[in-house]
């Protein structure tokens, strides 16, 4: 796997949107190449090269692309966005719109990042080491096909409106999270390690949700039915099995109605 | 002697009220008397009369102090800076009219701005859960010809829509609910005591943050499940009882307010009470509206909506409709510097924004054209003042069921004052000529 490194040198006078910044993008050029590529503030386009120092090549193909980046992302926008394969590293905290509609690959920060990570997703992964802002791993504004598949692990805490309309795939945030967790979820797995606030699974059809923590309010939606053994993300424990949401439509095998399912760590 | 001009329509908030009576001087010049209207529309009518009213641009000093200008020069200062913002916010737009809306979104197009209209912080939110589930609703007229179940939501018209209740939802008799009041049975969902809720059958007293529970606990009840004893403080056989209210109505109507649009939970809250309204289709008919606020601001949304397929917080920054509320509503924008000018007609976020987003206004190159001298006017580097529009200028309005209807000019505006369709043609033409197209 070949590296190309970018090292930003000239902080954008409003925010960068760098959607180019992919192995997609990059994959068969040279840095000289690569610094040619279009970044955009506002509605005016510029190099990538006019905001970071390039070295290394890319590989010949996504696959076999790393990419790494130094320096302060807080104001740089799409990193890694549509990815198909490859691989990134944010040395930083990044902004807005990491992974989103990623299909392949995998990225990780060192750092936070802002709202919209992972928006869309279909695959790959994302490693965030600090914390995520909102809509994480959310589906885009209108649609109702929210993440489908690949993996999403946040160190630290997450937003509001995580999961929303998820379809498929993982998330795991070892912190807190923020209210609203997997609205109309149709699918997928959400493990919070933390606390959560409240309206978890609102208008969830499927799916499961994992809290270790303390729910401050269960949606009313949730009926309890039992206790049982769990081994989930590496850690086996008992937990109280609630399913919901009971005011939400609900597809039935076999007569039974399948319901979301959501459960709560019980504390020895 | 004076004459009366008959069939009025209100330009203050989304009832758009059309029965109103204006008595002016025979020339035409003066506005004199307001009848049919409420205290706030006949205000705005008489408001035009004000002797101190600013009838030229006037630009701020570096002193503080306003200097006045010409309108060429006030074209001029903002065509220039719109061609020359990097990524320029034109906010407001619910107050005109939507042929000033049409105009405003071409020049919106030619400089890459960021179209923000008053829904950032109001209905915006039900416009996100309209996009995400779709919406079942009707006209003011169906309300009033049919609807006998009606919910008040974290709205309080007695205050904000004064003549909703008489004209369209609990007052009026109808073909088909002829008994008016007596007919209806009116539910009100909110925190406190408002003048609204006095008027209702069942006052559901929610605390504060648990709509969204208390509407899942509503969908629950209409499935006959279990419900928890009480559900944001509501106990459980109200929440019943209300259930079975709403799906014995022949006709059900919910309306929402501020209350659950800017209330924690935002567009999943009207979210979820779409969903309310859709269970409800199984058993009768059922609608649910948002009690818009500006006169036209669900016009924007229209005219947008034709133009760029969205109905506010439109990034044209990249020269294609991008949009995503948190990131390119107006104060996220602001509060994340992310725009370098700004640009305000027909609204007032010097009033309604946090502190720390009017802040930012003036600390940026920025214009607002307002009739009015305004928060905003207090905080812009230019304040054009223009004709009213529903009063000195006719023109489009989108009532809040996204019925259109045409104001109508009642008296002259003051001489050699431009209306905000003047104004705008003339920044677009000064602007095309900056960028050389």
């Amino acid at each position: 796997m070949e590296t190309v490194t970018l090292t930003i040198k000239s902080q954008p006078g409003l925010f960068l949107e760098a959607d180019s910044i992919t192995p997609d993008a990059f994959a068969g050029k040279k840095a000289e190449e690569i610094v040619d590529l279009p970044v955009y503030v506002g509605r005016e386009q510029f190099r990538l090269g006019d905001f970071f120092e390039v070295s290394g090549r890319a590989g010949a193909t996504p696959a076999e692309t790393k990419i790494v980046v130094n320096g302060d992302l807080s104001r740089v926008k799409y990193i890694g966005m549509k990815m198909t394969a490859g691989e990134i590293v944010a040395n930083s905290n990044a902004d807005m719109y990491v992974g989103a509609w990623m299909q392949g690959g995998k990225i990780t920060v060192n750092g936070n990042v802002d709202a919209f990570a992972g928006t869309g997703m279909k695959g790959g992964e994302i490693a965030i080491k600090g914390n995520a802002g909102n809509y994480l791993g959310a589906a885009y504004r209108g649609d109702w096909r929210g993440m489908a598949g690949g993996k999403i692990s946040v160190g630290g805490n997450a937003g509001s409106d995580l999961g929303t309309f998820m379809n498929g795939g993982e998330i795991v945030v070892g912190g807190d999270v923020d209210v609203h967790v997997a609205t109309h979820a149709e699918g997928g797995k959400i493990v919070i390690k933390g606390n959560a606030k409240s309206r978890l699974g609102g208008q969830m059809v499927e799916g499961e949700i994992y809290v270790f923590g303390n729910i401050d309010t269960m949606m009313p939606g949730f009926a309890y039915r039992q206790d049982v053994d769990v081994d989930v993300d590496g850690i086996k424990g008992r937990f109280a099995l609630y399913e919901g949401d009971l005011g939400e439509r609900h597809r039935k095998r076999k007569g039974q109605a399948i319901y979301a399912r959501l459960y709560q760590r019980i504390n020895a | 002697m004076t004459r009366t001009v008959t069939d009025v329509i209100c330009p203050f908030c989304g009832t758009l009220c059309d029965d109103l009576e204006v008595v002016v001087s025979d020339d035409g010049k003066d506005l004199l008397e307001v009848y049919n209207a409420c205290a706030i529309g006949a205000e705005k009518f008489l408001h035009s009369q004000a002797k101190d009213r600013i009838t030229r641009p006037r630009m701020r000093q570096e002193d503080g102090s306003w200097k006045e200008i010409s309108y060429d020069e006030a074209v001029n200062y903002t065509a220039r800076m719109l061609a020359d913002a990097k990524k320029p916010l034109m906010y407001g737009w619910s107050s005109t009219n939507c042929e000033a809306q049409s105009v405003g979104a071409e020049i919106g197009e030619a400089v890459g701005a960021v179209m923000d209209n008053t829904a950032t912080v109001c209905h915006g939110t039900s416009l996100i859960a309209v996009q995400d589930i779709g919406i079942p609703s009707c006209t003011l007229g169906e309300v009033k010809n049919r609807a006998d179940r009606v919910l008040f939501w974290g709205c309080n018209p007695a205050h904000a829509h004064p003549r909703h209740m008489s004209r369209y939802s609990i007052f009026p008799r109808g073909f088909f609910t002829g008994k008016g009041h007596t007919g209806r049975k009116v539910i009100v969902v909110d925190p406190r005591p408002t003048d609204t809720a006095s008027l209702a059958d069942i006052h559901l007293q929610v605390e504060q943050g648990h709509d969204y529970e208390l509407l899942d606990a509503l969908r629950v009840a209409f499935r006959g499940e279990k419900l928890p004893d009480f559900v944001g403080g509501i106990p459980k056989a109200k929440i019943y009882e209300v259930a079975e209210t709403l799906k014995s109505g022949r006709f059900a109507i919910i309306f929402f307010g501020m209350g659950v649009t800017q209330s924690i939970g935002k567009n999943h809250n009207i979210d979820i009470a779409i969903a309310v309204t859709r269970d409800l289709n199984e058993y009768t008919k059922a609608a649910i509206m948002p009690m818009r606020g500006h006169y036209n601001v669900t016009g924007s949304g229209q005219v947008w909506g034709w133009q760029f397929g969205f109905p506010f917080a439109v990034d044209l920054s990249r020269g294609f409709a991008r949009y995503n509320p948190g990131e390119t509503t107006s104060n996220d924008l602001l509060r994340r510097d992310e725009v370098d000018a700004v640009f305000v007609l027909g609204s007032d976020p010097g009033a309604h924004f946090p502190f720390s987003s009017v802040k930012k206004i003036y600390d940026l190159p920025s214009v607002v054209i307002d009739p009015h001298e305004t928060p905003t006017s207090e905080v812009c580097k230019v304040h054009v003042p223009v004709a009213f529009v529903g009063v000195e200028i006719g023109g489009c309005a989108y009532r809040m069921d996204n019925v259109p209807i045409e104001t109508r000019k009642v008296v002259d505006a003051p001489e050699g004052m431009m209306t905000d369709e003047e104004f705008l043609t003339r920044v677009l033409a000064r602007v095309k000529e900056l960028k050389g197209v």
